[in-house]
């Protein structure tokens, strides 16, 4: 993707959008990028969490934003990887020193200023000023859709409200794809949604319990897991298909092999 | 095994529902007003000349990029 600040939406909630920002962030700094994750779910913050950096969170983006600490001080650097930072949420009720010219300056700040080649914003749910806030500073999307009706109902809707904000680089994960499901008819394919919603893939994420069992111990799957067909697996192609390599996209579905086989549809970019 | 092909995919229905309910959301009309519209459509296009007593069928569709109003109203043949 051209976007170096990539907002990840969904408008409902529930469906991946932090496990995803935490897994393509920690994927793309595996790669070598200079990556920011930032959680814009004040009130909710939980991208710590998922990441287990909870216990090292002294500054947040509201004090970044009302001048309490420089930037810098605000930046959690990962365990992993150098490469990595978090910037918190803060747990605060009070949203007002929230704003989008702030938001802005901000992100520009990261990526002109602090030298990161790449700055994940991890969205809360709903179509209101949180959201309107963390897409104000992005020049690209991750929608997170599970395949289910309200999920794609309220991702055409975000896809709408992106294209109102002339947000024009928006790419689709279909995450906690059930291949066995697909396969009895009792959940909409890849191709359905797709048809549905009309944007591009840039990845599948497979219903995956090993999910819980990182989150669990605060280390991101796309860290850990290597099995073909996991989430570890589809995170990562992820995380190579922003960054431009033509990685072609897993079979979770019937008609080919066991749920193997590629699909060669759509690229990544 | 025959189950199978008796009944009906539900993720089909599902997909259906989905493409009627997004065409309503993106022209941000609700659904129920459509019967509103093809009242007074046809109450305007009776004046013009005799409508069908049914068969009526108006509605959204989405054909490539672009929303299309759909109105199909049969005309009474002498
Ligand atoms: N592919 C997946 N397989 C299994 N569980 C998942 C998957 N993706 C997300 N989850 C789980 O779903 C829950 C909600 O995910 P989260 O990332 O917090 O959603 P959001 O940020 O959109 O509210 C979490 O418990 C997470 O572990
Ligand atoms: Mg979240």
């Amino acid at each position: 993707m051209n976007a170096k600040a990539i907002v990840v939406t969904s408008g409902k909630g529930g469906v991946g959008k932090t496990t995803t920002t935490a897994n393509v962030g920690a994927a793309l700094a595996q790669q070598g990028e200079r990556v920011v994750v930032i959680d814009t779910d004040v009130g909710l913050r939980n991208l710590d969490v998922v990441m287990g950096l909870e216990g090292r969170v002294v500054f947040d983006l509201i004090d970044v934003f009302e001048g309490k600490c420089r930037l810098k001080q605000a930046l959690i650097r990962d365990k992993r990887s150098e490469n990595l930072y978090l910037l918190a949420a803060s747990q605060t009720k009070d949203k007002s020193s929230l704003s989008e010219a702030r938001m802005q300056e901000t992100v520009q700040k990261l990526l002109e200023e602090e030298g990161f080649d790449r700055v994940l914003i991890d969205s809360p749910a709903g179509i209101e000023s949180g959201f309107q806030t963390a897409a104000s500073a992005a020049a690209g999307a991750l929608v997170v859709v599970n395949p289910e009706v309200s999920s794609v109902r309220d991702a055409d809707r975000i896809i709408g409200l992106l294209e109102a904000r002339e947000i024009t680089e928006v790419k689709l994960i279909i995450n906690r794809l059930r291949p066995e499901m697909v396969k009895r008819g009792d959940m909409l394919e890849v191709d359905d949604v797709l048809e549905i919603l009309g944007v591009k893939l840039i990845g599948i994420v497979p219903e995956d319990e090993q999910i819980l069992v990182s989150t669990n111990i605060g280390n991101p799957i796309s860290l850990s897991d290597s099995s073909k067909m996991g989430a570890g697996t589809a995170f990562r192609n992820i995380a190579k298909r922003i960054t431009g390599e033509d990685i072609p996209h897993l079979s979770f579905e019937p008609s080919g092999g066991f749920f193997s086989g590629l699909r060669r549809l759509f690229g990544g970019s | 095994m025959f189950g199978l092909f008796q009944r009906k995919k539900s993720k089909d229905k599902l997909k259906e529902r989905l493409k009627l309910v997004l065409s309503y959301d993106r022209a941000n009309l609700s659904p129920g007003r459509m019967d509103e519209l093809k009242n007074e459509l046809l109450a305007v296009i009776a004046k013009y000349f005799p409508m069908e007593e049914d068969n009526y069928d108006v509605k959204l569709e989405q054909h490539g990029d672009r929303m299309v109003f759909v109105a199909n109203l049969p005309v009474q043949q002498s």
